[in-house]
C-alpha cells in the first residue's frame, strides 16, 4: 500500500501494529514486538537498578548515583503523597513507575515499539491499581471506607448526590488512568511520525519538518518522563485513599 | 484475521485480537521486574542509601568528638601556659628576694669591713700621731739640752724635760 503511486501517503497508525517476531498468527503466547520491547524495558530498568548500583560505593559513581536518585525521588513521593504507612507498598509501586518511565523512554528511540502507547497495557496498569487499592481499602477500614464517598462537611440534603457524584468519579479513575498514559504516548508519536512524513515529501524544504521533529522530539521525552511520574504519583494519591479515607 | 484487523484502517490499539498477547506479556514483564526490584534492586541500594547515611552520621560525631578534643587541649595548654606563668613570676620573686638578701649581705660585710679598716687607720694614725709627739719632745729635748748647752749653763736633764712637756702641752 506504501508503493502506492501519487499523493502522500502517511501512516502514522502503523508503528503501533503488533507483529508477531516470527510470523504467523498472534496468540497469547506468541512473541511479539510487544514481548521484545517489554523484555528490553526490564533489561533496561535491571540495568540501571542492579548494575548501576553494583558498585555499592560509599561514593557513588554516575550509575550508581542516578540509581539511588531514582529510588530516593519514589520512595519521597510514595512517602509524601500517601503517608509513611504506604512504604511498604513502594516496591510496587516502584516496579510500576520503572516500568511506565523505561517504556516510554524506550519508546523514543526510533523504529521502537511503544508498549504503554496501548491502550491494553495501560487499562491492565490502571485497572490493577483500581482493583488493589479499593480492596485494600475495604480489608484496611471495613464498610468504613465507604466514607470516602460520604462528604460529612457538605450539607445533608446534599450528601446523597455528593455520594453518587463521588461514586462515578472514583470508578472513572482507572479509565483517566489508563488513557491519558496510552493518549500522550500514542499523540506524541502519532504527530512525529506525520512530521517525519513530511519531510520526505516536502522535497527542498525537508529540514523545516526536520525542525519541527527535534523540537517535538524534546517534548515528547519531557512527556515520557512527566507521564511515567503522574501515573505514579496518581496511583500513589488512590493508594492513600485506601490507607486514610477520611476527607 | 488478526492480519486484517491490523492492517486495515483505524488504531491497532483497538484490535481487540491483540489484547490477550500483550497482557500476557505485560504481566509477564511487571512479574520479573517486581522480583528483580524487591529481591535485588532495592535491597540493595536501600543498604548502599543506609551505609552511607550511617557513615555520615558518625563522622559528624567523630567531628564534634574531635572538636571537643580540641576544645580540651587548648583549655590544658591555656592553664599549662598560666601556671607557668605564675610559676616564672613566684621564681622571679623568689630570686629577686634572694638577691635583695645577698646583697644586704654583702653590703653589711663590706660596712663591717670598712669600718674595721677605718679603726685600724684611725689607732694607726693615733699611734703615728703619738710617736711623733714623743718625737718631737725628745727632738726638743735634745734641742733644748744642746741649746742650754751652747749657752754654758748647767741644767739637769730632769728640769729640761719638764720644761719642755710643759711648753708643749700649751701649744698644743
Amino acid at each position: 500500500m506504501a508503493e502506492e503511486s501519487g499523493g502522500l501517503v502517511i501512516k502514522p497508525m502503523d508503528q503501533f501494529r503488533v507483529e508477531s517476531l516470527f510470523g504467523g498468527d498472534i496468540a497469547w503466547y506468541t512473541p511479539t514486538n510487544v514481548t521484545l520491547w517489554m523484555a528490553l524495558t526490564v533489561l533496561a530498568a535491571t540495568a540501571l537498578m542492579v548494575f548501576g548500583a553494583r558498585g555499592r560505593a560509599l561514593v557513588p559513581s554516575r550509575a550508581q548515583s542516578a540509581a539511588e536518585m531514582t529510588y530516593g525521588f519514589v520512595y519521597k513521593m510514595v512517602e509524601d503523597v500517601a503517608g509513611h504507612d504506604a512504604v511498604r507498598f513502594f516496591p510496587y509501586i516502584f516496579t510500576l513507575f520503572l516500568f511506565v518511565l523505561f517504556a516510554n523512554l524506550l519508546g523514543l528511540i526510533p523504529f521502537a515499539f511503544t508498549t504503554t502507547s496501548h491502550i491494553a497495557v495501560t487499562a491492565v496498569l490502571a485497572f490493577t491499581v483500581f482493583f488493589v487499592v479499593t480492596a485494600l481499602g475495604f480489608i484496611l477500614h471495613g464498610t468504613k471506607f465507604l466514607k470516602l464517598f460520604w462528604v460529612d462537611s457538605a450539607p445533608l440534603a446534599l450528601r446523597p448526590v455528593l455520594a453518587l457524584i463521588e461514586v462515578i468519579s472514583y470508578c472513572v479513575r482507572p479509565v483517566s488512568h489508563s488513557i491519558r498514559l496510552a493518549g500522550a504516548m500514542m499523540a506524541g508519536h502519532a504527530v512525529a511520525k506525520v512530521f517525519a512524513s513530511f519531510a520526505a515529501a516536502l522535497g527542498a524544504f525537508f529540514f523545516v519538518p526536520i525542525l519541527a521533529v527535534t523540537a517535538l522530539y524534546a517534548l515528547e521525552l519531557l512527556v515520557a518522563v512527566i507521564q511515567a511520574y503522574v501515573f505514579t504519583i496518581l496511583t500513589c494519591v488512590y493508594l492513600k485513599d485506601a490507607l486514610h479515607p477520611a476527607h | 484475521m488478526a492480519e486484517t484487523a491490523a492492517s486495515g484502517p483505524g488504531m491497532p490499539q483497538l484490535d481487540i485480537t491483540t489484547f490477550s498477547n500483550q497482557i500476557f506479556w505485560l504481566v509477564v514483564a511487571l512479574v520479573v521486574l517486581y522480583f528483580v526490584m524487591s529481591r535485588v534492586a532495592l535491597p540493595r541500594v536501600a543498604s548502599v542509601l543506609a551505609d552511607r547515611r550511617g557513615a555520615i552520621t558518625a563522622d559528624i560525631a567523630a567531628a564534634e568528638e574531635y572538636k571537643l578534643k580540641a576544645q580540651d587541649a587548648e583549655d590544658a595548654f591555656k592553664k599549662a601556659e598560666a601556671d607557668a606563668r605564675a610559676e616564672a613570676q613566684r621564681i622571679v620573686e623568689a630570686a629577686k628576694a634572694e638577691m635583695q638578701e645577698a646583697l644586704h649581705a654583702q653590703i653589711a660585710k663590706a660596712d663591717a669591713e670598712i669600718a674595721a679598716k677605718s679603726a685600724e687607720s684611725e689607732k694607726r694614725i693615733r699611734e703615728i700621731t703619738a710617736n711623733a709627739v714623743e718625737m718631737v719632745a725628745e727632738v726638743s729635748n735634745d734641742v733644748t739640752k744642746d741649746i742650754v748647752a751652747a749657752f754654758d749653763m748647767k741644767a739637769d736633764a730632769r728640769s729640761v724635760t719638764a720644761a719642755v712637756k710643759a711648753q708643749m702641752k700649751g701649744d698644743a
